[in-house]
């Protein structure tokens, strides 16, 4: 008897609804990776639009995709969540096999596809009631669901309108809502601030921020200051590869102007201070930004290996020290620099075939 | 159980969709005119002084439905890919399948609703005679079988195209061999020069020849099946498309 009863324990385990799997499994892999993506690649004809990616998302982290038009971002999105399948590779999101287990991946998931589609025939709370349903969500689940992603998306107002008469912002905001809906693991966004009015774009990204403590995030963006504002960690894509992968912090760092020193003296002649500068240590290069009216504003760029950028304001700053020094400051680096140094070579080139 | 419970989410959202956009009426008004029309002015329903809808009414709807069942079914897909809310559908937690049922069983009932509403003809015919309502009701089965046939063909050709116009007109193309197939004056030059076997073999892909049972009051089961089996292979080639787009 003892024995059956255990089986029938089993049995029920296995036949609850799939919810109650995944919720038990993501559970136990707590800081695991949440999507893996091992290899990925995908073809379109003979043009590989996606080619041998792999990286790897855990929960609590918020990754940014960045990349210049067609390099693959939206693609690689929609592999991740189903939508299109793969030439070749593996993604799996929460455990499950996206190409093999599609549904129990799916339910882990939160997606907001490029261009933020709604049908346009119902009004929003018919649109979020029914992504609601379709989720599984009923009844009380279903309205504190909905309620919760109204809130959090500022729609109440347009509730009853017709997502055919939304502005674009709001019609962004429903198909956003819709994806955070069943308040799933696995968020995966494709450009979510675009279209967005610069408050709206602060809220997104706070809430992208917010929401990433507890779940994995994937956003693509073209602004790269929202890598900076809501990103743990970023990925650059070229032409279907990977092409950077790191912290914001760790990508400045392979810019030019990372550790460089912008220095503005007064009453001396540019040529003699970059002559002088040039006799510094770790000093690589010595721009002249600007001269106007007695003041004379210079960037320094340090060798590549010159480590600590704080030795380098250090040694101008006594090169400099019997001149009258208005301003003299260490360069973070800059992501646009980054960005521009890694995809533009290529861009420019196949432009001009 | 999930699966239905899918299924019945995603078909009455399409549903919804019909009755909040003008199409509804205007199918409904205009299918329910030509019917009147046809029956009582075209057909001769009160020269032929016989209590029976076979003649003046139901033979006119293979004729109604190839240009209205295709007005149906082009946004099925087609609107979806169009807008983009293909990619939202697809990526929910369900398969296609239910997806591609969900939304065909929508308009199935909806062009049976509009079927039902052509009740006062039967009315009407009751009153001054007493038909034999177990024809009527037979006619009716099929003509609701045989509009499910020309809306799964829209279903694959809504699935081909982005722009309705053109799943439209393929489907209407489509339908019309069906209903070609089988009509009589087709039937006849075709047996003026090829042999009798060849004669059976395209007739039997009509929607004419099947229909004929249910308007005798025959439910054959192979007349069924044809209409059925339509149903199924169309779906299942739409479900065979969806998967080469998303394929690329």
């Amino acid at each position: 008897m003892f024995f059956a009863g255990k089986i029938r324990d089993g049995i029920q385990f296995t036949t609850a609804s799939g919810v109650a799997i995944s919720t038990s499994l993501s559970v136990r892999n707590g800081a695991q990776e949440m999507i893996k993506v091992e290899n990925l690649t995908k073809l379109f004809g003979t043009k590989r639009a996606v080619d041998g990616v792999s990286f790897s998302v855990e929960r609590g982290e918020v990754l940014g995709f960045l990349g210049p038009n067609g390099a693959g971002k939206s693609t690689t999105m929609r592999m991740i969540t189903g939508f299109i399948p793969p030439s070749g590779g593996r993604v799996s999101v929460g455990g499950f096999d996206v190409a093999e287990n599609p549904i129990p991946a799916k339910r882990l998931i939160g997606y907001l596809p490029e261009n933020a589609p709604a049908y346009t025939d119902m009004t929003v709370s018919g649109f979020l009631n029914f992504a609601a349903e379709i989720r599984g969500l009923r009844g009380d689940a279903k309205k504190k669901a909905v309620g919760r992603a109204v809130e959090m998306c500022f729609l109440t107002t347009v509730l009853h309108q017709s997502v055919e008469t939304l502005s674009k912002g709001y019609r962004h905001r429903t198909c956003f809502a819709q994806s955070i809906l069943h308040d799933p693991d696995v968020l995966v966004l494709d450009e979510p601030t675009d279209g967005l009015d610069p408050n709206q774009k602060h809220e997104v990204r706070s809430l992208i921020r917010r929401m990433g403590e507890t779940k994995a995030i994937i956003f693509s963006t073209h602004i790269l200051e929202e890598v900076d504002a809501a990103c743990s960690r970023a990925i650059i894509i070229d032409r279907g590869k990977i092409v950077a992968n790191g912290t914001p912090q760790e990508l400045r760092r392979k810019s030019e102007w990372s550790g460089a020193v912008t220095l503005c003296v007064k009453g001396v002649a540019a040529p003699a201070v970059s002559a002088k500068l040039y006799q510094v240590p770790f000093v690589n290069r010595v721009s002249v930004v600007e001269e106007k009216e007695g003041r004379v504003v210079v960037s320094v760029f340090p060798k590549a290996n010159a480590g600590a950028n704080r030795e380098l304001a250090r040694a101008i700053g006594e090169a400099a020290h019997d001149w009258q020094i208005e301003q003299l400051q260490t360069e973070e680096g800059r992501l646009d620099d980054v960005f521009r140094s890694i995809t533009m070579p290529d861009t420019v080139k196949e432009g001009a075939k | 159980m999930n699966t239905w419970a899918n299924i019945k989410t995603i078909a009455k959202r399409e549903l919804g969709a019909y009755f909040t956009s003008p199409l509804a009426y205007v199918f409904i008004v205009i299918f329910l005119l030509l019917c009147g029309f046809f029956t009582f002015m075209v057909g001769g329903f009160f020269e032929r002084g016989e209590a029976s809808l076979v003649r003046p009414f139901f033979d006119w709807h293979p004729w109604f439905y190839l240009f209205l069942v295709p007005a149906v079914g082009m946004r099925l897909w087609a609107e979806e890919r169009r807008v983009g809310t293909l990619e939202l559908l697809l990526t929910m937690p369900i398969t296609s399948w239910q997806a591609i049922v969900g939304k065909f069983l929508a308009s199935w009932l909806f062009l049976g609703l509009a079927l039902a509403l052509t009740f006062p003809v039967v009315v009407t015919v009751n009153y001054l005679g007493s038909p034999d309502n177990g024809v009527i009701l037979s006619g009716y089965i099929g003509s609701w079988l045989m509009a499910g046939a020309y809306l799964a063909i829209s279903c694959i050709t809504s699935a081909m195209t982005r722009t309705q116009v053109v799943s439209f007109i393929i489907s209407v193309v489509a339908c019309l061999f069906l209903i070609l197939a089988g009509f009589p004056p087709v039937v006849r030059m075709l047996e003026g020069w090829a042999s009798p076997w060849f004669v059976d073999a395209i007739t039997s892909f009509s929607v004419i020849t099947h229909f004929e049972g249910f308007q005798k009051g025959v439910l054959d089961s192979r007349d069924v099946l044809f209409f059925l089996s339509i149903i199924g292979f169309s779906l299942f080639s739409t479900s065979v498309i969806l998967r080469g787009h998303r394929a690329g």
